[in-house]
């Protein structure tokens, strides 16, 4: 397949903090004690896309994130780490690499995806439909995560981390219109002459834009371009390639400055049809972009598609400290095909070279990392537990991720949070939905709920 | 069916009975209250104009009756006593033994349909004549469905539902939406719960839904047609009695139900099978398309060839020539397809018509050519006439040799000269054309906008000076259309919609586009939309500060400061104001009521303010999230001392005063002086009184920070 793929792999994303530090960009942070950009490896690799460039904010974490890759995978895939300066947005990112792509097609998959969906899938609907973008939807998770009683449940409730309205014709193969819910004051509008072209829109906000796109190369650099100010993919490009799907600019204007160029005007309008008729004769039936088209003047259309993934497909993004906490503790849950790992006979995965001491239990859906030790009547459940952490006697721990080598006290009681690694906690400390930044110590006997440790 | 005769208490009792077994009954409104049809209608009411030979209202009561509705009440209006007249005259009041019961219901007075359903709920309230939901259509409709489904449909949601009061028919389009009112609608796909409705001519643009409706998925068609088919339960005619502002059934009615949250009326929709007809004849070319459908038999049973309503059959031939059994024709004729010739018509030789309908006892000359007309009844056509996409009513002479140009329509008795040209579009009647004044005594009212326009720019000719207006022995009136309406005439004539048109049209939706696009600011794409809302908001503004400045003063005499944070909002949401411009407006009139309230020196309005602000910053407060929104109202402060020399002096004073109630933060004055340090000389009049103030919040700021750090 002649796919280029993206990864955006972000950098110290703001909204991590403190889960991620100079030493562990997003990319990097543990999943099952996976790094999670290795699930979109794994992914991409199962649908057999081994061409990709990773994308990272900043040059330190770039090197993070290659020296990272070069050791975990060198040998099975093709991997090219770019770096970018931070803060351009998605869509100056792509703009930094534009020199790097080639293909026909470009697949650009966010790196903080951790999922079974297949993006193969999107890109065959991209080339059935010859589309000028195709965006992977899928199901908004129906109750929300907000029963794991995470830090970030309360502001969950208030406003969703993810509502998309999104917009798709009756067949549901085209995206018509698409918003950003929180962006919506008041109402929304859906532009009429869409709505005459394809009759009925359905528009439907339990669906997701899941951050995998197939994008038509000349058509990503041809906006990239001619839009300098577009910052974000999701939030500019795309919209305004859903809103003018009915007049395009993109392919007309490519040409007319060749024209002008060329001084060769008609051949360079035999190629606009050629492109157009192409465009049209590859559809898989006839849309109502075809149909709009026929019989006025030679209007230019382009399709904006979509591919709705099976809604008993996993989906999550890492983009926030309850994200983090979800997926940590389905991956070792309820969408354990993701991990790779083998479960035991008690649902876990305790490491061989674990120590656990006397009357400590370690209930299912827990996973104990390589060389941990726990010491007497613990009890970890629901809970993931780096490499070579140090745990004493009388420790509970309850639906918490609990990163490599930190150190926890006796006594301790944690539940609902994040403990990154090297951190410590002196004996008798109790935290519920807290946060404690790599290599922070929390005092003895302290008792918190819903802090966040980190150093200013 | 002896039910209908028992008293009102005997209703009562066998309640239960009632309630499993309620007569199905139906309003017919006689009366489309629009001038879509004049000058006809100046004549004759709209529901007795023949339908490829048969009254309109024949169609619908047969309908009516068909689909199992025992009693109908007709709400005549306009001409009330020809409605009358023709029903008592027609089967349906001659019938021995009727299956549908035809009640009359005469109301001169009204209006608009909401008049006349609240003239029909004042006389429930004495005959209660209405018992349970009934069907609400016009005496226009014709429509083939089954109705008995739907009404059951209806009543077990109502049961379920309290809410759920109305279920509106629609119809996939056939893509008349083009020139004709666009219709969106949003629908529940599920429950098929209507909630939005949008009819409008505009081209491009958009479609708003609020955002509340986002919730779930929405289905938003633009390929529907509305019947005008509802079935209501009781509470319809309660909430136009409630409403009186209610006019137009959907215009006001239905959007008034969905934008009302607090009642919390529900109205549903119900797609008809496409396999049953369902339309309604509401200006020239739907009268146009709906005869086409009846010959093209879609409406069957109600066809040329069947009497369903007292009407004589004519024979059906081969093309879709329907024929009277009387009618003389002469062999040289050229009948061509989709033609009908009523009783009684005699047709000369040679000529040619096709695709027209020919009324009974018409006499047709020699080689005349009729194409895409409608000719009534008694219609006297002389040899070489040539008709083209044209209506010519009852008792209408055409002289030899005169030409109707398409989009003509000639009303009663008119009478053409011999070899006169009758120019396109053009509308003849024998009354004169009334200037808008008349109308009070014409129901067939305009309600609409855009009509009104129309009339108002009539010219209310005289048969003397226009003597030559329809050539030698004519007799009438030629109706004048001014210039702009004249442009929008071919959307509502009988005639097929000229190629060039319909590329207008859809070059003007683009049009609409490309200049959407130019508002569209670089980035944050998505909230164009608002910053179009807001340029149009921009002449709003003005009006938005005086209604929050009155909201303000009314409410502070009520002395509450929920009640004046509760009304300052709703003006907010109706003027769709962003919260700086909330800040803004009430700052602005706290300011202006302090100036406004007595004071004989500097610091009396000094006191006065610092009074105002600290009794009600707590408003303020509300909308001074943001530093940004701080800053607004400083700018709203500057721009008012300009204007009063009054507060001028005093701007220093009170900024800082508003710095110490906490109203602005030092963020808000520190960004206010930085952005004014640019401006003019003339800008920074209050920035040089606040300098002292400045310097010292940068002091203050700048210990802070050593502190801090």
């Amino acid at each position: 397949m002649d796919f280029q793929v993206v990864i955006l792999a972000g950098g110290f994303s703001s909204n991590l903090v403190p889960l991620v530090s100079k030493e562990v960009p997003k990319a990097l942070l543990p999943v099952a004690n996976r790094p999670v950009l290795s699930y979109v490896l794994d992914l991409l690799e199962s649908n057999n896309l081994k061409d990709l460039i990773v994308v990272v904010e900043g040059e330190d974490a770039a090197l993070k994130v290659g020296g990272w890759i070069s050791s975990a995978c060198v040998d099975r895939l093709h991997v090219e780490v770019a770096a970018v300066a931070e803060n351009v947005g998605t869509a100056g990112a792509l703009r930094a690499i534009a020199h790097h792509l080639t293909a026909k097609d470009i697949l650009i998959v966010s790196g903080d995806i951790v999922s079974d969906i297949p993006p193969g899938a999107v890109a065959a609907t991209h080339r059935r439909h010859d589309a000028a973008v195709t965006v992977m939807l899928c199901a908004q998770p129906v109750s929300g995560p907000s029963e794991s009683g995470g830090s970030g449940g309360k502001d969950k409730t208030k406003k969703p981390a993810c509502d998309d309205i999104i917009g798709l014709d009756s067949l549901k193969q085209f995206l018509l219109y698409i918003a950003k819910g929180a962006e919506i004051k008041k109402d929304t509008r859906v532009k009429k002459s869409i709505l005459c072209a394809a009759g009925k829109m359905e528009i439907r906000s339990d669906l997701m834009d899941s951050h995998i796109y197939a994008f038509k190369r000349s058509v990503l650099q041809e906006v990239l371009d001619q839009k300098p100010a577009f910052r974000s993919l999701k939030e500019d490009v795309l919209p305004y390639l859903v809103r003018t799907q009915l007049r395009s600019e993109i392919f007309s204007d490519q040409n007319n400055v060749e024209e002008n160029g060329n001084g060769n005007g008609k051949n360079n309008m035999q190629n606009n049809e050629v492109v157009l008729s192409q465009i049209l004769s590859n559809a898989s039936l006839p849309s109502f972009h075809q149909v709009y088209e026929s019989g006025l003047d030679s209007r230019k259309t382009h399709k904006c598609c979509v591919y709705i993934a099976d809604e008993s497909k996993y989906f999550v993004r890492l983009n926030s400290i309850q994200a983090f906490m979800d997926v940590n503790r389905d991956v070792i849950g309820d969408a354990n095909h993701l991990s790779g790992y083998s479960f035991s006979a008690h649902h876990n995965i305790v490491h061989p070279s674990a120590e656990l001491g006397s009357k400590t239990t370690v209930g299912p859906h827990c996973m104990l990392g390589e060389g941990s030790q726990v010491g007497d009547k613990c009890s970890v459940k629901r809970s993931v537990i780096g490499r070579h952490c140090r745990i004493g006697s009388n420790v509970k721990i309850v639906n918490s991720v609990v990163m490599d080598h930190a150190t926890i006290g006796d006594g301790c009681s944690i539940q609902g949070s994040v403990i990154c690694s090297n951190a410590q906690l002196q004996e008798r400390v109790t935290l519920r939905d807290c946060q404690v930044e790599a290599g922070y110590v929390v005092c003895a006997g302290s008792e918190h709920k819903g802090e966040i440790f980190a150093r200013k | 069916m002896g039910a209908q005769k028992k008293p009102a208490a005997a209703r009562v009792r066998d309640d239960s009975e009632d309630l499993t077994r309620q007569r199905l009954q139906a309003i017919v409104l006689a009366d489309s209250f629009t001038t879509q049809f004049r000058p006809i209608t100046l004549e004759r009411p709209k529901v007795l104009l023949p339908l490829v030979n048969i009254p309109m209202i024949d169609y619908t009561l047969a309908w009516l009756e068909s689909a199992g509705i025992e009693e109908v009440f007709v709400f005549c209006c306009a001409h009330s006593s020809q409605v009358i007249d023709y029903l008592e005259k027609s089967e349906w009041y001659s019938r021995p033994n009727p299956n549908l019961l035809v009640r009359t219901i005469v109301s001169p007075k009204s209006t608009s349909v909401g008049d006349a359903l609240r003239y029909i709920y004042e006389q429930q309230t004495e005959t209660s004549q209405i018992q349970g939901d009934f069907v609400l259509v016009s005496g226009d409709t014709v429509s083939n469905m089954p109705l008995a489904g739907l009404i059951q449909e209806h009543r077990d949601r109502k049961k379920k539902d309290e809410k759920a009061i109305m279920t509106m028919v629609i119809k996939k389009d056939s893509r008349l939406g083009i020139v004709s009112d666009q219709l969106f609608i949003a629908v529940d796909p599920l429950t098929k719960q209507l909630l939005h409705y949008e009819e409008g001519t505009a081209r491009g643009g958009d479609v708003c839904l609020d955002k509340s409706l986002l919730d779930s998925t929405v289905l938003v068609c633009n390929d529907m047609q509305d019947c005008y088919i509802d079935i209501c339960s009781p509470e319809v005619l309660s909430l136009f009695e409630d409403n009186f502002d209610y006019q137009h059934l959907r215009r006001h009615f239905v959007n008034g139900l969905l934008v009302d949250d607090i009642m919390g009326y529900k109205i549903f929709t119900h797609e008809i099978q496409s396999s049953f007809y369902a339309a309604r004849i509401d200006n020239l070319r739907s009268y146009d398309m709906v005869s086409k459908n009846i010959i093209q038999r879609w409406t069957y049973p109600y066809v040329p060839d069947i009497n369903f309503s007292g009407n004589r059959p004519l024979k059906l031939g081969r093309q879709g020539i329907y024929r009277a059994s009387d009618a003389v024709q002469s062999r040289s004729t050229n009948i061509g397809a989709s033609t009908v010739i009523g009783y009684g018509t005699k047709i000369g030789n040679g000529g040619k018509i096709f695709n027209s309908v020919i009324g009974n006892g018409c006499s047709i000359g020699s080689n005349v050519v009729i194409q895409g007309s409608y000719i009534w009844n008694n219609v006297t056509i002389e040899d070489g006439c040539e008709i083209r996409n044209a209506i010519v009513c009852d008792g209408v002479k055409i002289r030899a040799g005169a030409v109707l140009q398409p989009g003509v329509v000639l009303s009663f008795n008119v009478v053409v000269g011999r070899n006169f040209v009758v120019p396109a579009y053009s509308k003849v009647s024998l009354l004169q054309q009334p200037t808008t004044e008349d109308s009070d005594e014409e129901l067939e009212y305009a309600d609409r906008s855009g009509t009104a326009d129309l009339l108002s720019g009539v010219n209310n000719l005289q048969l003397e000076s226009k003597a030559s207006e329809l050539g030698p022995d004519r007799t009438g009136y030629i109706w004048e259309v001014c210039d702009s309406a004249h442009d929008e005439e071919w959307k509502h004539s009988v005639i097929p919609i000229p190629m060039d048109k319909l590329a207008d049209i859809t070059r003007a939706m683009d049009d609409d586009d490309i200049e959407d696009e130019s508002v569209v600011p670089p980035s944050g794409e998505l909230k164009s939309d608002t910053d179009s809302i807001n340029t149009d908001a921009n002449d709003d503004y003005g009006y938005f500060e005086r209604e929050v400045e009155e909201t303000f003063l009314m409410a502070i005499i009520k002395d509450d400061v929920d009640h004046v944070i509760r009304l300052i909002n709703s003006r907010r949401f109706a003027y769709n104001m962003a919260s700086a411009d909330c800040a803004g407006a009430v700052f602005y009139s706290m300011m202006r009521l302090a100036v406004n309230t007595p004071h004989n020196s500097a610091s009396e309005l000094y006191r006065n303010a610092t009074t105002i602000i600290t009794k009600w910053k707590g408003v303020l407060g509300l909308y001074l999230k943001q530093t940004d929104e701080q800053i607004e109202v400083i700018m709203k402060f500057e721009e008012m001392c300009e204007e009063s020399a009054e507060l001028g002096p005093l701007f220093a004073q009170i900024v800082h005063f508003l710095y110490d109630k906490d109203v602005v933060q030092e963020d808000a004055i520190l960004r206010w002086g930085e952005e004014k340090a640019g401006a003019d000389e003339s800008d920074k009049v209050y920035l040089k009184q606040c300098e002292a103030l400045i310097q010292w919040l940068k002091e203050a700021s700048e210990e802070e920070e050593e502190e801090d750090s």
